[in-house]
């Protein structure tokens, strides 16, 4: 120890180590070659973004930015803050793009300086959990039923209007726990939506919004509180997106449609409610109770926000880039973590979008 | 006239005496005093910044914030009653628990307890301080609520049931999860503080007792705990300061149901609860400024009850009984 003090610690060669460990970092590997007083030209590799929004799609843009970034190299950092969150940092602007389920309201895109696009990437399915132990799949609601469990109207599981929907099961007389999301978010938004469409007193009572003053029920912090809570609860009602549902296996409801067909929730229910949806040029829509016989009720699309002019030409090239290939092949990857991918007209629509991000009025994407 | 004092004193400064300090002794006392105040500038930086940040909220609702019970960011009426009401009843309920348990611990561990096991039972209730938050949230959740809803609340309500505190139906989370997660989660605070306050009691005062005759419990209840009362108090006020404050624990078992019930079955929340759920989705400036107003109102509700506690305890010290003189 004694001789390892003398030699190796002294004062000097301490020194000599310090500037011999700063020059191999700094004559290492480094990550772009920039030619010295050139614009780093736009197509090089090591562009990093970073967006913040919306947890619904977060495990399938959490792939996307993976695969994307073994592809090219660019690196997207995304932050899942919520959707409120991440359009309150858009229109701060420190972030370089947002993501929220639920699409901006005017109010909000006024108070951005110069516009905002609104890019749909997936659709996504809420589904009504239940747990009866004597139902293990296959109950059926209309409308009005759901409505009234969750004004608090219906508290029993035996009440008519769940047996008059349900004909062949045989309901308890048991009381009904309703759970709810406790935390504001993009599912509630669809679901509150959903409910306010399709039921008068329920828009007058509570109305809809990301988080809302729920008449009746217990909070669960976030999907997986919900799932959680139902999961536990004989007798319980809940509402999570439709990966929550089949990752825990909960049993949940086939909602009646505007066609009068009782829906099953699955990706293709949803692809079918969206493309029976008439949508406004600046693709902000809600797609709940659409028409037609195949379309699941309750369902909602995701955005991702852009600024409509770019402020930095790497950047916004490749943001640009990215959005085109998430529209293409990120699409195919969807199906797998649960979401539904976007009907072909729908996709179409996004995809001219993208064309139309600027930097300094010419357009970005190929 | 002359004075007949041959010493004038240096009128005391915040620095203390100045006299005769070397320039280093000076510099490191400016230091020190620097840091000291710097917690306070702080506290009153916080202070301000969330009141200006709040400040929509006050004008809009003034004293009807403090009063309202309808919380609704829908049509924009916010009022924070249930939170308060939430927080203060599940710290009370889990200091009632806590409390008694914690300085039962405390006096088994300081008087009772064999040498040998003193060191290793000591080390596991401070170990209960270290469990992370969430993960008191997660056993609540999967291992409490259900033994509260399946066992528990039905025994209680059969039993006890014409009482209000013991109504409606059993969903396992709610007021009583709560109080009891607290209570596990300030028990370590409690005990361990207690126990070192009856170590501190100087072994005279036990002797004494003894020498009166006293049986064991006579000098544990008589002599050592009053004496150390001042001390005890300290440590249940640090508990309830815990219990105010904690919020991932309570968010995932009290329900979340902003309803204020005598009953313990009935879910409820609390002011940490809802700053955690709805801060990061607040989308409009009046639901923000509500959502930090709520955050300032939990301040004055700590701040409120550590002050009472801290008068409690000194005026406890000052009674006859306990510490004479100081």
């Amino acid at each position: 120890m004694h001789i390892i003090r003398k030699v190796l610690f002294r004062k000097g060669h301490l020194l000599l180590l310090l500037v011999v460990a700063l020059v191999a970092v700094a004559c290492g590997p480094s990550g772009t070659p920039a030619a010295p007083g050139a614009i780093r030209p736009a197509t090089s590799g090591s562009v990093s973004l970073n967006g913040a929004g919306a947890t619904f799609p977060f495990p399938l843009y959490s792939k996307w930015f993976d695969e994307y970034a073994k592809l090219t190299g660019t690196r997207i950092n995304y932050q899942s803050i919520g959707s409120g969150g991440g359009i309150q940092q858009v229109t701060q602007r420190t972030v370089d793009f947002g993501a929220s389920d639920a699409p901006m309201t005017d109010e909000q895109l006024a108070a951005v300086k110069g516009g905002m696009l609104h890019i749909p990437t997936v659709l996504g399915a809420v589904v009504v959990v239940y747990n009866l132990p004597n139902v293990p799949s296959g109950l059926k609601l209309a409308p009005g039923t759901v409505s009234g469990i969750f004004l608090g109207e219906i508290t029993k599981w035996s009440d008519q209007r769940i047996v008059s929907d349900n004909p062949d099961l045989k309901l308890p007389d048991q009381a009904i726990a309703v759970v709810h999301r406790s935390d504001g978010s993009g599912t509630t938004n669809i679901f509150t939506d959903y409910l306010s469409t399709v039921s008068a007193a329920w828009k007058s009572k509570v109305g809809k919004s990301t988080s809302v003053n729920w008449p009746v029920g217990i909070g669960g912090k976030g999907n997986e509180g919900v799932a959680g809570q139902v999961k536990q609860t004989p007798g319980s009602i809940g509402y999570v997106e439709l990966a929550y549902a089949t990752q825990n296996k909960l049993p949940y409801a086939f909602i009646k449609n505007k066609a009068g067909k009782f829906v099953e929730p699955t990706l293709e229910a949803t692809s079918a409610a969206a493309s029976a949806v008439q949508i406004p040029d600046d693709l902000r829509f809600s797609m709940v109770d659409p028409a037609g016989e195949g379309s699941y009720p309750i369902a909602g699309a995701t955005w991702i926000l852009v600024y409509q002019e770019q402020t930095d030409q790497a950047k916004g090239k490749a943001l640009a880039d990215f959005l085109t290939w998430a529209l293409t092949s990120g699409e195919g990857m969807a199906k797998d973590l649960q979401y539904a991918p976007l009907p072909q007209t729908l996709l179409s629509r996004a995809q001219g979008k993208v064309k139309s991000i600027t930097y300094q009025g010419q357009p970005l994407a190929p | 006239m002359e004075t007949v004092e041959n010493t004038t004193r240096p009128p005391r400064s915040i620095l203390g005496s100045v006299r005769s300090l070397n320039p280093g002794d000076l510099a490191f006392r400016v230091i020190v005093v620097l840091f000291a105040i710097t917690i306070l500038i702080l506290m009153g930086l916080m202070v301000l910044q969330m009141t200006v940040f709040a400040w929509p909220s006050i004008l809009r609702f003034g004293f009807g914030f403090v009063s309202g019970t309808t919380w609704n960011p829908v049509t924009a009426e916010f009022g924070a009653l249930p939170f308060i009401y939430g927080t203060i009843v599940s710290s009370i309920l889990a200091l009632l628990i806590a409390g008694p348990i914690g300085l039962g611990i405390a006096v088994y561990l300081s008087e009772l307890c064999p040498n040998l096991l003193r060191t290793p039972l000591s080390f596991l209730v401070e170990l209960l301080a270290a469990i992370p938050s969430v993960v008191y949230g997660l056993w609540g959740i999967f291992v409490l609520a259900p033994i509260l809803r399946n066992w528990v609340e039905p025994a209680l309500g059969g039993t006890l049931g014409f009482l209000p505190f013991f109504h409606g139906p059993a969903y396992g989370v709610g007021m009583l999860a709560a109080g009891l997660i607290l209570a596990i989660m300030i028990l370590p605070t409690i005990a361990a503080i207690s126990r070192d306050v009856i170590r501190a009691v100087p072994d005279t005062q036990r002797e004494a007792m003894l020498a009166l005759g006293a049986t064991r419990w006579e000098v544990i209840g008589r002599a050592v705990v009053p004496y150390a009362r001042s001390g005890i108090m300290g440590a249940v006020i640090l508990g309830l300061g815990r219990a105010l404050g904690e919020t991932m624990a309570v968010t995932m078992v009290i329900g979340n149901r902003p309803d204020i019930s005598a009953s313990l079955f009935a879910p409820a929340y609390s002011m940490a609860s809802i700053i955690a759920n709805e801060f990061s989705e607040a989308t409009y400036d009046l639901y923000l400024a509500a959502i930090i107003e709520v955050g300032l109102l939990l301040l004055a509700v700590t701040v409120l009850l550590n002050a009472g506690g801290r008068l409690l305890v000194w005026g406890v010290a000052r009674a006859p009984g306990g510490r004479r003189g100081e």
